[in-house]
């Protein structure tokens, strides 16, 4: 509005420029991603995949792709629904934890009562894991973590365990190693924009319901919660939008075949296994269209919350 | 009276204190140790790795660096150039053309002009896993396979990065100056390149950095894309130590390659840690 202020009856002339300065992003974009997106969601409803040196296809099968992602294989299950059903329990077993401590530790940094010293280190070491590569992350906890690594070396050692434990191999434990990970890789993230929405609070607020007698507790849920929603939710739907594309620390770790049984392969390795030596385009067209839509459903939420604010 | 429950009081802000900064040491210390361990484990040759857990170093650091960087399956040496390659391209890229679109939808007044923000904010959350089938499956077609600037010029059009870059130049920007330049005759390129960028410039050094991280880190479409030795990042090199037949490996020089595939972001953010975090919170959510 205020460009019309100032350029006055003059914009029009400009406005040529407009398209041009803005022309590279959409070229770009319209070949790059807008078409390969197109030509994912047409591939859905082909039958289109390498046998062997053979390629089958394309051929259209309509709704088929779709039909076999919701049917039990041989095993007796539907791969997609456990794979997706994986992806969000390994996402809940990080995100709780990740959402309690950051929550926690953006009220320690900012109460004036407490006055934490060092923060800037704090915030330094716990926002560090963020930016290490997820893919050499997992690598690391698969070699510390190893049968002859030095995890079961230091636990042989201390006499907690005879010999040394099987970590890979045991469900509760690989999905407790990819927990861990993405809960490092990601609280210090999530406390530090917690943070910034409670400094956003008007200071008065707090003053005067300890003025008022209030105690922490009392605080927190009548004043920091309710303000601090909107930003709340926006970190914890994009912290999900993360989670359904998990992929580098489960892939590595398990070296992409998600064990024991299958019980840590996430949404997206079932994706790229489809694009692996088989190039299935149909059936991980069908998959990506499925990702797309979930996504599609959660990215309203953040547009509304921030719409909201 | 009074004094008492001041003291009270007192104690229990010490109590709370010691707590509070007992939590952070350890949550500090979690973020560490693995991270440590590596290191430690990279001064060690194979031989002292098998012998036991220590938290000192073996002084085998040199030798496992030179096993690492000659390693005959996995040549790191040409990883970090492919990945410094495409890293950095698309850090220059992103941020310039992140800010020149920016530029274009708040400066001048165009038909579309809303519509365009408001379709670029909603590709914003279209994961790339989407568009990745018919990106392989186009990238085969065309022979574009172990391509890097096939990593590279995608990264022009970054709807995340041009939300940071309209925010920045909502807050920053005087449309007034724009206007001033104008009546001095330069073109409108010129003042975008001269003028606006250099206003930019806090805002593009965050984006760069993050681009910059973002690719050197990024697994899943290189990995899809880059299949020949001499073209593979480094993502693709550590994921292929997982594969490979672990118990052949001499595990110090494992250690050293991890540690060599974070060293760069790491250095970075040593130099770099307070304008990142202030970066975390600056682009997230609105207002």
């Amino acid at each position: 509005m205020s460009v019309k202020k100032v350029s006055g009856n003059k914009s029009v002339s400009y406005a040529r420029y407009g398209y041009l300065f803005i022309l590279p992003f959409f070229v770009v974009y319209a070949i790059f991603t807008l078409y390969p997106q197109m030509l994912t969601i047409y591939n859905s409803f082909f039958e289109y995949y390498r046998d062997g040196l053979t390629i089958v296809g394309p051929n259209f099968v309509g709704m088929k792709n779709y039909v076999a992602l919701f049917t039990k294989n041989s095993s007796g299950y539907i791969p997609l629904f456990k794979f997706l059903g994986n992806t969000v329990w390994l996402w809940l077993l990080g995100a709780v934890p990740q959402f309690v401590i950051a929550m926690m530790l953006a009220i320690f940094f900012t109460s004036t009562r407490l006055n934490i010293r060092g923060q800037q280190f704090f915030k330094t070491v716990i926002y560090m894991p963020n930016l290490i590569m997820a893919s050499a992350f997992s690598m690391l906890f698969f070699a510390l973590f190893s049968q002859v690594g030095p995890i079961n070396q230091l636990l042989v050692e201390m006499g907690v365990i005879d010999k040394a434990f099987n970590f890979l191999g045991v469900r509760v434990t690989v999905q407790s190693l990819i927990a861990l990970m993405n809960f490092l890789m990601w609280f210090g993230n999530t406390t530090i924009l917690l943070m910034a929405g409670i400094q956003g609070i008007d200071e008065s607020l707090f003053e005067s319901a300890r003025l008022d007698g209030s105690n922490a507790t009392q605080v927190f849920f009548n004043i920091t919660m309710p303000l601090l929603m909107p930003i709340f939710i926006y970190v914890l739907i994009t912290s999900m939008i993360g989670g359904i594309q998990m992929f580098d620390v489960p892939q590595v770790l398990t070296n992409g075949i998600g064990t024991p049984n299958n019980t840590s392969m996430t949404l997206i390795m079932y994706l790229n296994n489809f694009l692996g030596t088989s190039k299935n385009y149909g059936m991980a067209g069908a998959v990506s269209v499925l990702l797309f839509i979930i996504t599609a459903i959660l990215s309203t939420f953040v547009f509304k919350t921030i719409n909201k604010k | 009276m009074s004094k008492d429950i001041n003291k009270s009081a007192r104690i229990k802000l010490l109590i709370s204190r010691i707590v509070v900064y007992g939590i952070l040491i350890f949550l500090a210390f979690l973020c560490l140790f693995f991270f440590y361990l590596m290191i430690i484990n990279s001064t060690r040759s194979n031989a002292q790795l098998k012998t036991g857990f220590t938290v000192i170093p073996g002084g085998h650091m040199l030798e496992n660096f030179i096993n690492a960087w000659n390693d005959g399956s996995i040549n790191i040496p040409v990883g970090m150039k492919n990945s410094f390659i495409v890293s950095s391209m698309c850090a220059v890229l992103t941020t310039y053309f992140s800010a020149l679109t920016a530029y274009g939808t708040y400066v001048y007044d165009f038909k579309y002009k809303s519509l365009v923000h408001i379709f670029i904010l909603a590709i914003m959350m279209i994961p790339a896993q989407v568009s990745a089938v018919g990106f392989i499956q186009l990238a085969y077609k065309y022979n574009l396979t172990n391509k890097l600037w096939m990593l590279i010029i995608p990264s022009i059009a970054a709807p995340s990065v041009y939300f940071y870059m309209r925010q920045y130049l909502e807050a920053t920007l005087p449309l007034e100056m724009v206007e001033a330049a104008r009546i001095d005759g330069s073109s409108e390129f010129r003042i975008f390149n001269t003028i606006v960028l250099p206003i930019m410039k806090p805002a593009v050094a965050v984006q760069m950095i993050f681009s910059f991280v973002g690719s050197w880190n990024n697994y899943f479409m290189p990995a899809l894309l880059l299949n020949k030795a001499e073209k593979k990042t480094v993502p693709i090199m550590i994921a292929q130590l997982r594969s490979a037949d672990y118990s052949k490996f001499d595990m110090g020089k494992v250690y050293m390659l991890m540690l060599m595939a974070i060293l760069p972001v790491m250095v970075i953010y040593i130099i770099l840690s307070k304008s990142i975090i202030k970066g975390v919170t600056s682009g997230s959510v609105k207002g």
